[in-house]
């Protein structure tokens, strides 16, 4: 509790000079609101009425050099005037809170946004392969919401609260001890009453929340599964479920409402009786002349402004609850480890030389994905990476990126040890198009543009020719400007893995790495982006997952694994001399035709 | 993509759009006399407390006498009472209406959303439907139940203190009300933007929620392109406007407060002046000084209420106008009146009367075009003998769904007919259809609840053994019993709970307990392993056979055992026959054939 309190303090931080301004403006706001009442004492009692002026001598003399009671009684627009400047000065004061609270609230919620959005990114590759996207999303944005709208709010009304407390008491205390008891009687019952009423409702207003819940469960699943409904003529069985549900949820919030209908009868209830107190005996007291006329409209001002906050200080108190679970689980976020990445001055070129020896690397938890891997790659060469699901060929290749980091052995780049170099730097070197790609919520061309700064259209067009779709977005209504993603056209699995194929193609990496990014566009399409890859000018080192034998056979070389170990590697000519898994799919292509021989004979017995 | 952009609400007021709302308050009319006997009460004890007051200072403070203190407190008490009744009715009767109305449109648009036929489907995302039956309903419930009695609150607060201003002294009332005007045109003014405003807040929200979303989906793209920096300065550039117009939006709401307060306070040194004189004048008493006072402030809270209910109403056009679109679109494939009379309706089936379904089912001249006038199919024939299997291949867009949407009637032709055993299926009943209609996804679509719900939806009144032998049939009887809870399992939302391949094997024993005429299946494209392949292409077989089957089919195992198949480009049929005869034609099915068959063997080698 007192933990989650200091980080919401630090969460603060930064505005912390606008939060306090705000808690004095609406203080102050306090003050002036409570002086207006006893301006109109003073005027109903003294200016108009007869009774002796009651207040400190400093404030007499004012009046008395302003020519005294009489003046005022002839010219009673000077208090109505002060009344109005008064109300005017309180209200300048409202604005200031409502202006400097919204300020630090919303700069604190963009501080928070900020920091959140920048710490995900830098997480480690690892994170977002597990991450829970709808969870990290509510964290993101309702957890902060919870806390963005109680510093804006509840904080400040906080504020407000023990300033009307500490303000009216006193005066209170000061025009009669009497009705001061009576004007506070029943505020620690209604204190109470509000707080327990809030935390005993929470339970009701959370079940009112489930069955919303459940609510778009069913018609979520009804929607997405209309195709099902109608081929099984169920629109009935259907409507009779979506009726049970809707019922519920009607009954249950209305449960909610029921209980806040209590809530507010009670309280009123409550705060009536204390408001008649004071009138009554208020009215006792001042027909038998124990206290002025004007007294008792103060306290009969002052009963109402008195009982508002209270009212609200239960609600506070548990919102307060709530929104530290939120700092809680905001925290949470960040303090996962980020990335570690070395920041090195030293950038050097990188032609595309990679040498693996004795690489190892397992996860966490000890296994080994990758056992002794060694190998050569020169600059300018296609090695091609073959091996059952779980062979551990995209770990293979997410090393060299610096994805993820390996535990033993070495790769060396142009010959430099690649943990030694600047993580960034190395990414900008290393192309990779990952199995399953992302395009963001822009056009296509800005999607396409995304690795490369300042890069001008003809490189765009290249690129999308290379990757083969330049013809596909071209036969898009708004062609290049399509916009995709989210709120865009959707497009197909192949037609992403082209257009992220093309956005690789954009920058010239000396080393280019497809991981298994080519399985989704067919066979020709493969084929026609090979070819256009190979008659590029600028030759990459580029490392190609792929089961298809005809992008494996052109490969300079064949690396094939199993079980995280390098079990074959050499030429196509070298490896179908071998027995293995690479010859095996290569004697796929005669079993093909074997198979076709087969049917057509059988067609032909069958004439 | 959606057709429907989020539009922004019309500027006019469109009194024809809320009285067809307000039909739906037609069952709460008992509710709503209670609400408008209550809130006029309510209106009245806020206007007789400042009352009570005067009377308490004229009769007992100023003569200083204690006449009738004993009756004042009576009254008093009878009124906090009536009052903690009254507040008490009032929200629970506002709020049964508010939900009542949730409810009963809610239902409606339920009942239309069972009716409206694919093509609205089509081009309808789910989110946007979402979004109309849970948030917007539930604006409109609000607006109309807690709007109606605010507002008749508002005004009858309104004239009540009038009333009682001007009996006490109208000149003193008219004189208080002169602010009144003003406070009016600046309320309006002020609620209007300060709800636009906050509009845009909430606009900019769900951007800075759907940049989240990217941030966090494409953080491993991200990585790979170095975009780190350039991301951070995009979501910078979100975040500074949702700070922007979040501070603008409560700068608004911080203006109108202090303009109100300042205007209430006119009001009130225009009576203490006036009403001061009045008093030193003795024309009036001391309590009808305090009572106006009091009112003053009093007059402020209706008309703010009223000017927010208003520029609400304005902004639940909008709402309103999506949700009743939808409710009151009519849908594209419905039974004409005398086939109902014949056959029944969704709710009574006339079930005596339904001929039995052979099979046959044929295309004649069909066209088919959708609505913004892309043409799909043109001059379609294709004769299905009962009992047939049919696969369509083709590439997406070719026209395969098309046609397999208009075997089942979830399209209709533009042009030509289609007949099911001779004849136009228009002149049968879209239930006798779909009643005899198996339909599979391969992607399959489950719904909350357990396996056995989920399998009783083929047939509803199934018995449990029933239930076990189509489980069988298709072997998932096994893989069933093998769970915890066996056929109590969960299943989770969707499904999430299974794997793919077990929720494709219950969908088959769904549909093979429905025991349909005519069967479709729509294969997936994405790969499974040989052995879950196998056990599925035996439950297929087991649920083709004897019926008429169309298959939008990619697994050459599937292709193959049909009897006849079709290869669709551009909605032309061309290639035609069985698995042997198109091999030989070494067309469009040869190369898809052999690309398929080393894509199929090459996973298999790969998967262990």
């Amino acid at each position: 509790m007192l933990y989650k309190l200091r980080l919401l303090w630090n969460f603060m931080r930064g505005s912390k000079s606008l939060y306090t301004g705000a808690i004095f403006a609406v203080g102050l706001a306090t003050l002036f609101s409570l002086v207006i009442p006893l301006v109109l004492r003073v005027m109903i009692d003294s200016v108009i009425g007869n009774e002796p002026i009651h207040m400190p001598g400093r404030l007499i003399s004012v009046i008395q050099t302003l020519g005294g009671r009489s003046v005022l009684t002839k010219n009673l627009w000077i208090g109505s005037l002060l009344i109005v400047a008064l109300t005017l000065l309180r209200g300048l004061f409202l604005f200031l809170k409502g202006k400097w609270s919204a300020v630090a609230s919303e700069s604190t919620a963009r501080n928070i946004r900020e920091r959140l959005y920048d710490h995900l990114q830098h997480l480690p590759y690892d994170y977002h392969v597990k991450a829970k996207t709808g969870d990290l999303i509510q964290r993101c944005t309702s957890d902060l919401n919870t806390i963005r709208r109680f510093l804006a709010v509840q904080f400040i009304e906080v504020g407000r609260a023990i300033f009307m407390v500490g303000a009216v008491l006193p005066i209170m205390l000061i025009l009669n001890i009497q009705m001061t008891l009576i004007s506070t009687a029943v505020i620690p019952i209604i204190f109470s009453f509000a707080f327990i009423f809030f935390i005993k409702v929470r339970r009701a207003f959370q079940i009112s929340d489930e069955a919303e819940g459940r609510l778009s469960t069913v018609l979520q699943e009804n929607l997405t599964g209309v195709r099902v409904v109608r081929a099984f003529a169920r629109q009935t069985f259907e409507i009779d479920k979506f009726d049970n549900i809707n019922c519920e949820f009607r009954d249950l919030t209305y449960r909610l409402i029921w209980l806040l209908a209590w809530y507010w009868s009670i309280s009123d209830f409550i705060c009536l009786i204390q408001i008649g107190a004071v009138l009554v005996l208020g009215a006792y007291w001042a027909s038998k002349g124990m206290i002025s006329l004007g007294t008792f409209f103060v306290f009969s001002s002052y009963v109402w402004m008195l009982l508002w906050p209270v009212r609200q200080m239960g609600r506070i108190l548990t919102d307060l609850g709530k929104t530290l679970v939120s700092v809680g689980r905001i925290q949470e976020v960040l303090t996962e480890p980020i990335e570690d990445k070395k920041v090195s001055a030293h950038k050097p070129r990188i032609s595309g030389e990679v040498e693996f020896r004795n690489v190892s690397f397992g996860y966490e938890n000890g296994k080994h994905i990758l056992k002794n891997i060694s190998f050569r790659a020169k600059k300018g060469q296609t090695i091609a990476i073959l091996g059952p699901t779980g062979s551990g060929k995209s770990s293979l290749v997410h090393l060299l990126p610096g994805l993820y980091d390996y535990q033993s052995g070495s790769i060396k780049l142009d010959g430099m040890e690649l943990k030694g170099l600047d993580k960034k730097w190395l990414r900008q070197n290393i192309g990779i198009v990952l199995q399953e790609p992302f395009l963001f919520s822009k056009t296509v061309k800005d999607n396409i543009a995304l690795a490369k700064k300042g890069v001008e259209e003809a490189e765009i067009f290249e690129a999308a020719s290379i990757a083969a779709v330049h013809d596909v977005i071209q036969g898009f209504e708004k062609g290049y400007e399509t916009p995709v993603g989210e709120r865009g056209v959707t497009l197909s699995g192949g037609q992403k893995q082209r257009v992220a194929i093309a956005r690789t193609l954009v920058r010239d990496y000396p080393i280019l790495i497809f991981d298994d990014s080519l399985s989704a566009v067919d066979v020709e399409t493969d084929a026609a982006i090979r070819k256009a890859l190979k008659e590029r000018s600028h030759k990459a080192t580029t490392f190609i997952i792929s089961h298809r034998i005809n992008t494996l056979s052109e490969a300079d070389k064949i690396l094939v694994l199993e079980n995280g170990e390098l079990v074959q590697s050499g030429t196509h000519n070298e490896l179908v001399r071998q027995e293995g898994l690479y010859r095996k799919i290569w004697s796929l292509q005669n079993e093909l035709e074997e198979e076709l021989e087969h049917e057509i004979e059988e067609e032909k017995q069958l004439i | 993509m959606s057709i429907h952009e989020e539009e922004e609400y019309k500027k006019r007021f469109d009194w024809g759009l809320w009285k067809r709302l307000l039909c739906f308050l037609k069952p709460y009319k008992k509710h709503l006399t209670i609400l408008g006997i209550v809130v006029i009460l309510l209106a009245g004890i806020d206007t007789v407390f400042p009352l009570l007051t005067k009377y308490a200072v004229d009769n007992f403070i100023v003569p200083k006498s204690l006449d009738g203190l004993w009756g004042f407190c009576f009254i008093y008490a009878v009124l906090i009472i009536i009052q903690a009744v009254v507040v008490w009715l009032f929200i629970a009767v506002a709020g049964k209406v508010d939900m009542g109305l949730c409810y009963d449109i809610r239902k409606k648009g339920f009942q239309r959303l069972q009716e409206l036929s694919f093509t609205y489907y089509d081009r309808t995302q789910v989110g946007w439907l979402m979004a109309r039956m849970t948030s917007d309903i539930s604006r409109l419930g609000d607006t109309i139940a807690w709007g109606l009695v605010d507002m008749i609150w508002g005004f009858t607060m309104m004239i009540a203190i009038t009333g009682v201003m001007f009996y006490l002294n109208w000149r003193l009332a008219l004189i208080s009300l002169t602010v009144v005007p003003v406070l009016v045109i600046i309320s309006l003014f002020f609620q209007k933007k300060i709800l636009r405003s906050y509009r845009l807040v909430r606009k900019t929200n769900s951007r800075i929620t759907g940049a989240f979303n990217e941030g966090i989906m494409g953080a491993k793209t991200t990585k790979t392109l170095v975009r780190e920096k350039e991301n951070l300065r995009e979501f910078q550039v979100i975040t500074d406007e949702m700070f922007g117009s979040s501070v603008r939006a409560a700068i608004l709401s911080s203006l109108y407060l202090p303009a109100v307060l300042t205007l209430g306070s006119i009001g009130t040194a225009l009576v203490l002046w006036f009403g001061g004189e009045g008093v030193l004048s003795n024309a009036i008493t001391y309590g009808t000084l305090l009572a106006f006072i009091s009112y003053t402030v009093q007059f402020f809270e209706p008309v703010r209420e009223l000017a927010r209910i208003f520029a609400e109403l304005q902004l639940a056009q909008a709402s309103a106008e999506r949700t009743l679109s939808m409710i009151e679109t009519e849908p594209d494939i419905k039974d004409s009146p005398e086939i109902i009379k014949k056959y029944g309706d969704m709710f009574k089936p006339k079930e005596e009367n339904w001929p039995e379904v052979k099979g046959n089912i044929s295309f004649r001249n069909v066209s088919f075009a959708y609505k913004d006038g892309e043409k799909v199919l043109e001059n379609f024939n294709l004769n299905v003998k009962a009992g047939e299997t049919i696969a369509l291949v083709g590439e997406t867009g070719s026209g395969k769904s098309t046609i397999v949407n208009l075997a089942c009637r979830f399209y209709e032709p533009t042009k030509g007919e289609i007949l099911i055993d001779g004849v136009d299926y228009r002149k049968r009943s879209l239930l006798w259809l779909h009643s005899n209609l198996g339909y599979v996804l391969q992607t399959p679509h489950l719904f909350s609840g357990t396996i056995e719900e989920n399998i009783r939806y083929g047939r509803l009144n199934a018995k449990d053994d029933e239930i076990e032998n189509a489980a069988k049939l298709v072997n998932a009887h096994n893989f069933i019993i093998g769970l915890e809870n066996g056929y109590q399992t969960e299943v989770g939302e969707g499904g999430g709970r299974l794997s793919t391949g077990e929720k494709q094997l219950i969908s088959f024993a769904r549909a093979i307990l429905a025991n349909p005429r005519i069967f479709v299946l729509d294969e997936a494209t994405s790969s499974i392993d040989t052995e879950t392949e196998r056990v599925i292409q035996k439950a297929i077989e087991t649920m083709l056979r004897g019926r008429t089957s169309f298959i939008i089919a990619h697994r050459l195992s599937t292709i193959r055992s049909a009897d006849r198949i079709m290869v669709i480009r551009e909605g032309k049929i061309t290639e035609e026959g069985n698995h042997h005869e198109l091999l030989n034609e070494k067309g469009y099915y040869y190369r898809l054939y052999t690309n398929q068959f080393m894509e199929e063997q090459e996973t298999r080698l790969l998967s262990v």
